[in-house]
C-alpha cells in the first residue's frame, strides 16, 4: 500500500507533446480510473509511472520517494497490460512465479504464494498450461495473478478488459473491483470505456488530448460535467447539446429553437445575449403533449427502454430515452425540464454554475 | 485463407512445372545419379577400364584413416564456424535492436558482407592476414607472434574459420534481428516490471522466444560451413598446409579433380549428399513446426 503523487507530469515524443501537465494524488488503497478517448495519452501516462518511459518534465512520487530516475524493476509496481503480455514459453505457474524468483523467494514460499493467488483467481487447475492453451478470460486472470502475486506498492491497469467479450467484461470488472478492495492496493486503472470508468473508480480523471479536464467522483462527473467534452463523453446515449443565449437578466436561457427555459438553480453570470450551450441527457428529455414536435428518424430498442433519435423543427438532432411502452412511431412532443439542464459557455465549453 | 486454382486437364499443369523439373533433372538428378554410379566403380591406374565394385569404395573410405581425420576436422570446423558466426551475429543483433541513432546505417553495414563473393572476401582476408603483406599479419609478427598461416596448420584452420564465419554473420544477423523484433515489446516490458534485468532477462525471456530462429539458423549454418565454404577455403589455403584445412568438401575436390581418383571422390560426394539430405529434412521439420504453431 502506498500513496502516489504526480506533479505537472509532461511527456513529448520528439516535438509532439502528448501529456500537458498531469497533477494528481492517490491516497493509500484508492483506485483511480483514468478515462479518455483512444490516443489521449492514457497508456503514456501509465508507462511514465511504470518507468517504461522517461518524463519530459514533472515529478512522480511513490510513497514519499521520487522515483524519477529509477528503473521499472526498482519501483515495485505491477502492470496488467492490454494484451496481457504473458510469457508465452512459460506455464501459468512460471508466469506468476517469475517475479518472485527474481526477488529470491525460496521454492516452497513461491509455490505457496502462487498457489494462494491461483486459488483466489480460480486458476488452480490451470497452473501447468501454457498461455496459448488458455481462453481470453483465463489469460486475463493470469495477467492479474502475475501482478497480484508480487504484492506490489501500486497496480497499473492498461485497459485490461478491452480484449474480452461483453459478458466476460462485466464479470471481470466486478472481480477486479472485489480483488482491489480486498487487497487494498493503490491502483491506477486506465480505460476508454465510460461504463467501466463509472463502476470501478473511487474517483475519475477524465483526460482529453493529454490534458486533465475533470477529477472527481464518478457521480459528480456524471451530474456536474466540467465541460462539454466530459458531458458528451460520459453517459450513454450521449448528452444532447442545443445552442442558446443568456436572457432575462441571466435567469433564463433562450434556446435558438425558440424555447425559453428559466434556470432552476439561479442566475448565470454574464451579459444577456452571452452565447451558451445547453446540455440535456436523453433520459431527462420529457415526453410532453404541449412540447416541441420531434420527427422520429430512428428507434433503438434497448429492451425495457427505447432510444428515440429524431429532429426538432429546426433540424437539430435530439435523442430521447423513453419507456418501451411510450415509444412513438413517427413523431412525439418533448420538453426540457429546467431541473435537468446543464449550462456551458459556448466559446470555451466550460460549465457555468449558478451564482448563488 | 488458402487460394487454390484448379487447372483443367493435364497438359497445361505439366507444361507449367516443366522448366523447374528440367532444371532439377539436368542439374541435380542426373549428376547425382552419375555420382552414385561412379561411386560403385573403380578405374585401373591408367584410366583405361572401369569396373563395377559395389560398395567397396565406401568400405575403403571409412577404413581410411585420412578420411576419418577429415571427418573430425570438418566437425571441428563446422562447430567453430557456426558458434562464431551465430554468437557474433546475436551480439550485433541485440545491439541493433536497441533504439540507437544511425541504426539504419549500422544495419546496412552489417548486411554488406553477405553480398561479397567468396573469392573477393578471401582476398580481403589475405590482405589483412598475410604474414608479409597483411596489416594484421605484419603487426602480429612484429608483436612477437610467429604468424604464418601458410606454414602453421592451426593458424591456417583459424584463418579459414574466421573468414568463413565472417561471411555468414550477415545472414545470421538479419534473421536474428527479425527474430528479436518479432518478440512483443510488451512481453519484454512485463519482464522489466517483474524486476528482471540484463543478462537474466535475456536468458529467461528473450532467448527462449528466439529459439525457433536459433534452431533454424543452426541447421543453415551447419550446411553452410560443411558445404558452402569450399570457395573460401580453396582461395585461402587450398586445404593446406598439408591437410590442415582439408574439410570433406575440399577432400572431394582434391581426390577427384586433382588426384583423379574418381571412384573414391564420387563415394565421398554421395556421403556428403546424404548429409545434406539429413540436414535439409531437419530444417524442414523445424520450419514446419514453427509455421504450425
Ligand atoms: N513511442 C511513441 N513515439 C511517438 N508517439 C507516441 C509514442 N507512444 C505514443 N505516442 C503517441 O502519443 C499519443 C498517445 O498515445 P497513448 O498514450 O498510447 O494513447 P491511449 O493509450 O490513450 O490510446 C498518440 O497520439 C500516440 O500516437
Ligand atoms: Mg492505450
Amino acid at each position: 500500500m502506498a500513496t502516489l503523487l504526480l506533479e505537472d507530469l509532461r511527456k513529448s515524443f520528439g516535438s509532439t507533446p502528448v501529456l500537458h501537465g498531469i497533477d494528481l494524488a492517490l491516497a493509500s488503497g484508492e483506485m483511480l480510473v483514468i478515462v479518455g478517448a483512444s490516443g489521449c495519452g492514457k497508456s503514456t501516462l501509465l508507462r511514465l509511472v511504470a518507468g517504461l518511459e522517461v518524463p519530459t518534465a514533472g515529478r512522480i512520487v511513490l510513497d514519499g520517494r521520487d522515483v524519477a530516475g529509477l528503473d521499472p524493476a526498482a519501483r515495485d509496481i505491477a502492470m496488467v497490460f492490454q494484451n496481457y503480455a504473458l510469457y508465452p514459453h512459460m506455464t501459468v505457474f512460471e508466469n506468476m512465479a517469475y517475479g518472485l524468483r527474481i526477488r529470491g523467494l525460496t521454492r516452497d514460499a513461491i509455490r505457496k504464494r502462487v498457489g494462494e493467488v491461483a486459488e483466489l483467481l480460480g486458476l488452480g487447475g490451470l497452473l501447468a498450461r501454457k498461455p496459448r492453451q488458455l481462453s481470453g478470460g483465463q489469460r486475463q486472470r493470469v495477467a492479474m495473478g502475475r501482478a497480484i502475486v508480487r504484492e506490489p506498492k501500486l497496480f497499473l491497469f492498461d485497459e485490461p478488459l478491452s480484449n474480452l467479450d461483453a459478458k466476460l467484461r462485466v464479470t471481470m470488472r466486478a472481480e477486479i473491483r472485489r480483488l482491489q478492495r480486498r487487497m487494498g492496493v493503490t491502483s491506477l486503472y486506465v480505460t476508454h470505456d465510460q461504463v467501466e470508468a463509472m463502476t470501478l473508480g473511487d474517483r475519475l480523471l477524465v483526460l482529453h488530448l493529454g490534458r486533465p479536464v475533470q477529477f472527481a467522483t464518478p457521480m459528480e462527473v456524471f451530474e456536474r460535467p466540467a465541460d462539454t467534452y466530459v458531458a458528451g463523453f460520459i453517459g450513454a446515449p450521449a448528452m444532447n447539446f442545443l445552442a442558446g443565449r443568456l436572457g432575462h437578466g441571466g435567469s433564463a436561457v433562450e434556446l435558438d429553437i425558440g424555447v425559453t427555459i428559466p434556470f432552476a438553480d439561479g442566475r448565470r453570470p454574464g451579459p444577456d445575449g452571452r452565447k451558451l450551450t445547453i446540455g440535456i441527457r436523453p433520459e431527462h428529455v420529457q415526453p410532453d403533449p404541449a412540447g416541441l414536435a420531434l420527427q422520429v428518424d430512428l428507434l433503438e430498442p434497448l429492451g425495457s427502454e427505447t432510444v428515440v433519435i429524431g429532429r426538432l423543427p429546426g433540424g437539430e438532432m435530439l435523442s430521447v430515452k423513453v419507456a418501451k411502452a411510450d415509444a412513438p412511431t413517427e413523431a412525439m412532443q418533448v420538453s426540457f425540464p429546467a431541473a435537468h439542464i446543464h449550462v456551458f459557455d459556448a466559446e470555451a465549453g466550460l460549465r457555468l454554475d449558478a451564482t448563488a | 485463407m488458402e487460394r487454390r486454382t484448379i487447372f483443367p486437364g493435364i497438359a497445361l499443369p505439366m507444361l507449367l512445372v516443366l522448366p523447374q523439373l528440367l532444371l532439377t533433372v539436368v542439374f541435380f538428378l542426373w549428376p547425382a545419379g552419375q555420382a552414385i554410379w561412379s561411386s560403385m566403380t573403380r578405374a585401373d591406374p591408367f584410366g583405361i577400364r572401369t569396373q563395377f565394385v559395389g560398395l567397396e569404395n565406401f568400405a575403403d573410405l571409412f577404413s581410411d584413416p585420412l578420411y576419418v581425420d577429415s571427418i573430425g576436422r570438418t566437425v571441428v570446423f563446422c562447430a567453430a564456424v557456426t558458434a562464431l558466426s551465430m554468437g557474433l551475429a546475436l551480439l550485433l543483433a541485440v545491439y541493433a535492436d536497441r533504439e540507437i541513432r544511425g541504426r539504419g546505417f549500422y544495419r546496412i553495414l552489417l548486411i554488406w558482407p553477405y553480398a561479397v563473393a567468396p573469392a573477393v572476401s578471401a582476398v580481403l582476408w589475405i590482405l589483412l592476414l598475410h604474414p608479409q603483406i597483411g596489416l594484421v599479419g605484419r603487426w602480429l609478427n612484429r608483436a612477437g607472434v610467429q604468424w604464418n598461416y601458410k606454414l602453421d596448420g592451426t593458424q591456417a584452420m583459424l584463418v579459414v574459420i574466421v573468414a568463413s564465419a565472417w561471411k555468414q554473420v550477415s545472414y545470421n544477423f538479419i534473421f536474428l534481428l527479425a527474430g528479436l523484433q518479432s518478440i512483443p515489446r510488451a512481453v519484454i516490458e512485463a519482464a522489466r516490471m517483474d524486476g528482471a534485468k540484463g543478462w537474466f532477462r535475456f536468458r529467461t525471456v528473450v532467448l527462449p522466444l528466439l529459439m525457433p530462429t536459433v534452431f533454424f539458423l543452426l541447421v543453415v549454418n551447419l550446411v553452410y560451413s560443411a558445404f558452402d565454404t569450399f570457395g573460401t577455403i580453396q582461395a585461402l589455403t587450398q586445404g593446406g598446409p598439408g591437410k590442415a584445412t582439408e574439410t570433406l568438401v575440399v577432400k572431394v575436390y582434391r581426390d577427384g579433380v586433382v588426384n583423379l581418383d574418381i571412384g573414391s571422390s564420387a563415394a565421398q560426394s554421395v556421403v556428403l549428399m546424404l548429409g545434406v539430405i539429413v540436414l535439409t529434412v531437419l530444417q524442414f521439420r523445424f520450419l514446419g513446426r514453427k509455421v504450425a504453431e
